[in-house]
């Protein structure tokens, strides 16, 4: 029987996050369908309340390294106490969640325990007894089935692919698992974080819509002139009463690196597509933006669809928007910004 | 730092984002049809990693940048017409299958071998860049391994910034959730850096650079060691497109009032 481990990391405020929660409903449901049980292994600065929920979850052991050393998200700390755990837990099947702590480490201790590993992973199911997951290739252009003979087998969970476990809080013991940490030392520091400059967090993977905004925002108009400055108000306007996430194109993000005006708050964190993110929304605004392929892969997760440009003839057009609305997003979105701050 | 950075960045080709790509059974497992006559680029993220080692490397003198790339052989020979004008840099060249379908493990494998193998390598002035995810597997997770079996356990991956402070400590900001910056400070090399878009643009083609390489280009290419990637005990149930298409609703005779009516009850609705 295939031995099975979900490893979690707690939020500084010792809770779990929600791709932490999808990835228990992935252990509960692959160990089920395995016929098997599974363990649990935590790491942060402090894990009680987390263990609790995870004993809800069902986990029949709790490992856990924790402590001050553990409050940051650092390659080395991290892997001293994901080497410990997994040496405890001696698992077949680890299951994780793709979040920037684990994907920054989990592929290094993957390797160090000569094991595989597969992120990105959006479903899993059990075929003739064996996991077999799906994952994209080629920026969400193709999608395949895969299975693996090797062990341990590292299942990374894609952030929004699953639903959230939801569950009682459960009183179980935890078996502290020790380190060699104050041997080892650091030569890393976390000192800190930075947020977006200009217009507050305009990144929300939580949102209900996804609005983009185009290079077309900058480029001069049918009145000869570039309106940066309505493009701005306009959709920062935009976001506030609809609390939507932003998202660039890439010819819209790279204006700033090549010295050209563009919207103070638009940086290359926000670029969608090819070389950008892959964000899940229900839905999707696209405004200004020519909808090319490379552009468009970053919206394979985008269920509903709408797009506004001047151009009849744009890539919307061509079978990727579900409605194209041929027009001036000027006009269209001051309109629409009307509309919703009369509620 | 005295003496310079020795910086090595792993990157290789991927297919051109504007083709058409489309899954074939192949051999030793799925391919892309027609893969080796599509266009090739560099793989975008790891073309940012080449940018930004080359700008470091002018910044710090006695620095030298190695560019460590598994392709097929005839296909790198191809990106380098082009890329050997864009910095300086000594090519390391494997080869074999860039294809998005081969597996990480081996992949690393290979690179880590590559770069333990290049004779004047020194640890402590180790820089290793990459792209944090390629655009074909797209997995993120090579540069870790490659790290690890190099024993480089200081490694940072979305990476947008390196900075090196007055006492040599190198001040990096990697992508973490929500659009914020990790902010981490390393005392020394050896570090792996996996970088995310950085904040350099694409350097103009320079026919003196594209000279000077191409001198160590072509012999690294006839010395390329052939690697054979087997994906063992991985296997592929399925690989298929998505169903693209949709069936566009085109709204070209409306007014503004109208288009934002209807946005407006879209936005609103469940
Ligand atoms: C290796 C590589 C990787 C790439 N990766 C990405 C990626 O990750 N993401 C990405 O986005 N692109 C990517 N691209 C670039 C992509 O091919 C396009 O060049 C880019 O998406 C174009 O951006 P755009 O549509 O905003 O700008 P443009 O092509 O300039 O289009 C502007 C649009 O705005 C419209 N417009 C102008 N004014 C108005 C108005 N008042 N009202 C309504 N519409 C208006 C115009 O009709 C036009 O359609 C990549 C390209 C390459 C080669």
């Amino acid at each position: 029987m295939e031995k099975i481990v979900v490893l979690l990391h707690t939020e500084p405020d010792g809770t779990l996050s929600r791709p932490a929660l999808e990835a228990l409903t992935v252990v509960r449901s692959l160990a089920a369908d395995l016929g098997s049980e599974f363990a649990a292994a935590l790491v942060g600065e402090s894990v009680q309340e987390a263990a609790g929920l995870v004993a809800g979850a069902g986990a029949s052991s709790i490992y856990a390294v924790e402590g001050s050393d553990f409050h940051h998200a650092r390659y080395t700390s991290d892997a001293v106490a994901l080497d410990a755990l997994c040496r405890r837990a001696a698992a077949d099947l680890v299951v994780a969640p793709g979040t920037s702590r684990w994907n920054r480490v989990l592929p290094g201790i993957a390797c160090r325990f000569g094991g595989r590993i597969d992120t990105h992973v959006c479903d899993i199911n059990v075929e003739g007894g064996a996991p077999v997951v799906t994952r994209w290739y080629y920026r969400q252009r193709m999608k395949a089935r895969i299975g693996r003979t090797q062990r341990p087998w590292f299942i990374v969970c894609d952030p929004g692919s699953f639903s959230a476990f939801e569950g009682e809080v459960k009183e179980v013991p935890i078996e502290p698992i020790a380190t060699p940490l104050a041997e080892t030392g650091f030569k890393t520091e976390v000192v800190g974080f930075q947020k977006p400059a200009e217009g507050g967090q305009t990144i929300r993977p939580d949102a209900e819509l996804l609005f983009v905004a185009g290079a077309g925002w900058t480029k001069m108009q049918p009145d000869g002139n570039a309106r940066v400055g309505d493009a701005e108000r306009l959709i920062l306007s935009f976001l506030k009463s609809t609390r939507a996430s932003l998202g660039g194109s890439k010819s819209m993000v790279d204006l700033s690196s090549e010295g050209q005006e563009t919207l103070a708050f638009m940086t290359h964190l926000n670029q969608i597509g090819q070389t950008g993110a892959t964000p899940r929304h229900p839905k999707g605004l696209s405004t200004c933006c020519h909808g090319e392929e490379p552009h468009v892969v970053g919206w394979r997760f985008i269920t509903e669809r709408r797009a506004v440009n001047l151009d009849p003839n744009c890539g919307w057009a061509q079978g990727k928007a579900d409605v194209l609305y041929v027009g001036d997003a000027f006009e269209i979105i001051s309109k629409v910004n009307e509309l919703l701050a009369e509620g | 730092m005295n003496g310079g950075y020795q910086i090595v960045v792993c990157g290789s080709i991927v297919p051109d984002p504007l083709q058409t790509l489309e899954p074939v059974a192949g051999p030793t497992g799925p391919a892309l049809r027609n893969e080796m006559m599509l266009p090739a680029v560099l793989d975008p993220w790891a073309a940012h990693a080449l940018y930004e080692a080359a700008n470091l490397a002018k910044q710090h003198s006695g620095s030298k940048v190695w560019w460590v790339a598994l392709g097929p052989k005839a296909k790198l020979q191809q990106l380098m017409m082009s890329m050997a004008q864009k910095v300086p840099f000594e090519l390391v060249a494997l080869d074999g299958t860039a294809s998005g379908f081969s597996d990480s493990w081996e992949v690393a494998e290979a690179l880590a071998g590559a770069i333990e193998s290049i004779p004047e390598l020194d640890r402590d002035r180790l820089l290793l860049f990459g792209g944090w995810e390629s655009a074909s597997r797209g997995t993120g997770v090579t540069m870790q391994m490659v790290g690890e079996r190099l024993g480089i356990t200081d490694q940072f991956q979305g990476v947008d910034e390196l900075t090196i402070e007055s006492d040599g400590s190198l001040r990096l900001l990697e992508r973490v959730e929500g659009g914020h910056h990790q902010v981490s400070v390393c005392g020394s090399p050896p570090v792996v850096v996996g970088w995310a878009t950085g904040r350099l643009p694409e350097p103009p083609n320079n026919p003196q650079v594209g000279m000077l390489n191409m001198r160590t280009v072509m012999p690294a290419l006839q010395r390329a060691k052939l690697v054979q990637l087997s994906t063992e005990g991985l296997t592929f149930h399925s690989v298929d497109l998505p169903e693209q298409r949709r069936e566009t609703r085109i709204v070209r005779d409306s007014s503004a009032d109208e288009i934002a009516l209807e946005l407006v009850d879209w936005i609103k609705s469940d």
